[in-house]
């Protein structure tokens, strides 16, 4: 997809130099009108490769989806929108080289990304010097969007995110002592396991063993076997799929029955692949659920199964949504510089929006309600919904 | 006590995929005086063919014995040809060169074979088909034995037993040592000196492959740069059981897979790979000739 909005660039890039040596350019006073055609170009930076290419594929996806959309219907301003995809591999420091790309050769107007916080993170000073705003989907750790003025995020924080799966271990499974094992590479693992560790000690429940790991990791059994010494009543688990569906599979071999909990990091199809009867019976909170009977989200889910053949996962529908939301605010800014998108993304108001109603507060993030899902038969089955308030 | 010895026991069955891919760097350090360094590429391929085999003879979708026996031959097949091509094609027209020259030639091939899978075969992780349905084979107490660690475990075994039998009674075995001990003089003798050295590399590739078929059993997730990490573990555990000693490689991966496992389990596991590291600048400064090597004087 990448690969051809590329090439489409260059073709027409040539069509044009071919069409200036034949002596039949542009002429003058045409320009205006052609460049008020020239679609709106944006950004997106993501993890279309490597050990977590489902949040990237997905987010694109939605994206994609979304700007058709607004396009079908006549585009913002006149003027359709362009995505621009850039792969960062799923790799920390190849996502600010990424949103650099995007700002500096593609003149992007602004960035959409990246699921991962850590990625987030590594780019979002540089959108922030270039005064592009960027919209981060999904990164769900706190420091993403204090970063700077021109970063907003889509979705609930990681405070509140912890907090939920706490309470839910403390009073949905009456679980009194919970173990972690969290990614130490990733600051959005390291923050929510922040979060519910202090929200499930503030309840008067214990942690009873607090381990560690490292993205790209395959071997847990160690840690899972102090895990397994401690007796927890349940493990509350704050990684990407990958590792996620590895820890499930060697816990079980190790005879661990207790279910594990984790976060949005478990919404992909390949939890399910990885983790296959490992991971039967957990659950872990999340933006949306798919099996709602919300009817615009029953829509959004019908329609984007139909282009794409596959249930949307959250990221999809994160995507989606603050694909919208961008095309939503330049249509109110009335003009896509920098200052006047920026300050009409932060006055999002109620946007009806598939993961919710999303209003962007004074620190640039959305108030949401999550959810929670269980695994059950192979599935991701809506089990409740947790309220922001 | 039992959460002891169960880390023990994850220990001894993560060190035994080291212990296998150690051997092949020992084997050719004893024959060529070399670092392979691409053997940690080996390993890779190994887990890639095991991966694509299962998928198309259509293994990945039910458990079985068979399923396991014929993959890893497969595996163990194809590393042992690229092993010999690697050997023919990067290392032979190098024999009578300074020896940096091979040794940067096998950071080249390790170079070659990362990016080469990665633009082939995509970056994106795999997810090795569970050609063992994992459950529960031996319980004590609360110590459990997953009968995928036994398969790692029985099939590591069996191989280093088979390889030890190659080396030490067969002729073609007595001809590795003869090389390993004086190349010329065993040429003298009417050794073929090539043959044996590709030979070496062939059966160390072999073991690479087969280690690689256990990691994706035991810990289902492979890609093109999964060879990287475990190909230099795999270089310190046979640097610490003294390197060119089989015998030593054997017990030098063990060891490091139990070390690794003891400091995951009771310190941290952000110290599992300083750790490794750390045993090899030990071993370098204090004992060069490892644990089993013996202390040899510099030939004049």
């Amino acid at each position: 997809m990448v690969r051809t909005a590329r090439c489409a660039r260059w073709l027409s890039i040539g069509v044009l130099a071919a069409g200036v040596a034949l002596g039949c350019g542009p002429r003058k006073g045409e320009g205006g009108a052609a460049a008020a055609k020239d679609p709106i170009r944006v950004g997106h930076f993501a993890s279309l490769t490597g050990d977590t290419a489902t949040f990237g594929q997905s987010a694109d996806r939605g994206i994609r989806m979304a700007v058709a959309e607004v396009n079908a219907a006549g585009g913002v301003l006149g003027r359709p929108i362009e995505v621009i995809t850039e792969d960062d591999r799923s790799v920390t420091e190849e996502a600010r080289t990424a949103a650099q790309k995007l700002i500096q050769r593609d003149q992007v107007v602004a960035l959409l990304g990246e699921v991962a916080s850590s990625r987030s993170l590594a780019a979002a000073p540089e959108a922030q010097r270039a005064g592009v705003p960027m919209i981060s989907p999904a990164s769900t750790n706190p420091k993403v969007t204090e970063v700077g003025d021109a970063i907003f995020r889509t979705c609930f924080i990681d405070p509140f995110q912890g907090a939920v799966m706490a309470r839910f271990a403390f009073d949905d499974l009456k679980a009194r002592r919970v173990a972690i094992l969290f990614d130490f590479k990733q600051d959005y693992s390291v923050g929510l396991a922040d979060f519910f560790r202090k929200t499930f000690q503030q309840l008067g429940g214990q942690i009873v063993a607090d381990e560690r790991y490292t993205s790209g990791d395959i071997e847990f059994r160690a840690q899972l076997t102090t895990i397994r010494g401690a007796n927890p009543d349940a493990i509350f688990v704050p990684g990407y799929y990958t590792e996620v569906g590895l820890i499930a599979k060697q816990a079980r071999e190790l005879g661990i029955r207790v279910p594990l909990l984790g976060g949005d990091g478990w919404d992909s199809e390949k939890t399910l692949e990885i983790g296959g009867a490992a991971v039967e019976g957990d659950y872990f909170s999340t933006h949306y659920a798919a099996d709602s009977d919300d009817p615009q989200v029953a829509a959004f889910v019908k329609r984007y199964q139909e282009q794409n053949g596959q249930v949307p996962d959250a990221m999809a529908a994160l995507g989606y949504d603050a694909a919208r939301i961008l095309a939503d605010a330049l249509a109110r800014a009335g003009k896509t510089d920098g200052p006047a998108l920026r300050d009409a993304i932060a006055s999002t108001k109620d946007f009806a929006g598939v993961t919710g109603r999303i209003t962007i507060d004074p620190s640039r993030n959305a108030v949401k309600d999550a959810v929670v899902l269980k695994i059950d038969n192979g599935r991701f089955r809506y089990h409740r919904t947790v309220s922001a308030q | 006590m039992e959460n002891l010895l169960q880390q023990l026991v994850n220990g001894v069955a993560w060190g035994s995929i080291y212990a296998l891919v150690a051997l092949g760097y020992t084997m050719v350090y004893g024959v060529l005086k070399l670092i392979n360094f691409a053997h940690g590429e080996v390993y890779m391929v190994g887990a890639m063919t095991g991966y694509y085999t299962a998928r198309a003879l259509g293994f990945a979708q039910e458990p079985s014995g068979l399923g396991l026996a014929v993959v890893l031959l497969a595996a163990m097949a194809t590393c042992a040809a690229l092993g010999a091509t690697i050997e023919r094609v990067a290392y032979r027209p190098l024999r009578h060169a300074p020896r940096l020259a091979p040794l940067i030639t096998a950071i080249g091939v390790s170079l070659l074979l990362q990016n080469a899978g990665q633009l082939l075969l995509g970056a994106d992780p795999k997810f090795f088909p569970p050609l063992v349905a994992s459950r529960e084979a031996l319980r004590f107490g609360a110590l459990a034995v997953s009968n995928i660690q036994l398969t790692v475990l029985a099939t590591a075994v069996v191989l280093m037993a088979g390889l030890e039998l190659v080396v030490m009674r067969t002729r073609v075995g007595r001809a590795m040592r003869a090389v390993a001990q004086d190349a010329d003089a065993a040429a003298l003798m009417g050794v073929p000196v090539d043959r044996i050295i590709q030979l070496t590399f062939l059966l160390g590739s072999a073991l690479a492959g087969a280690a690689g078929i256990l990691v994706g059993l035991s810990n289902p997730k492979i890609d093109p740069l999964m060879g990287l990490m475990p190909g230099l573990k795999a270089f310190v555990a046979a640097v610490l059981g003294g390197i060119g000693s089989i015998p030593g490689a054997m017990l030098g991966g063990l060891l490091l897979g139990v070390v690794e496992t003891l400091v995951a389990g009771y310190l941290s596991s952000t110290y599992r790979d300083a750790i490794a590291f750390v045993i090899l600048i030990a071993i370098l400064l204090y004992r060069p000739s490892g644990l089993f090597g013996a202390a040899q004087q510099e030939k004049v």
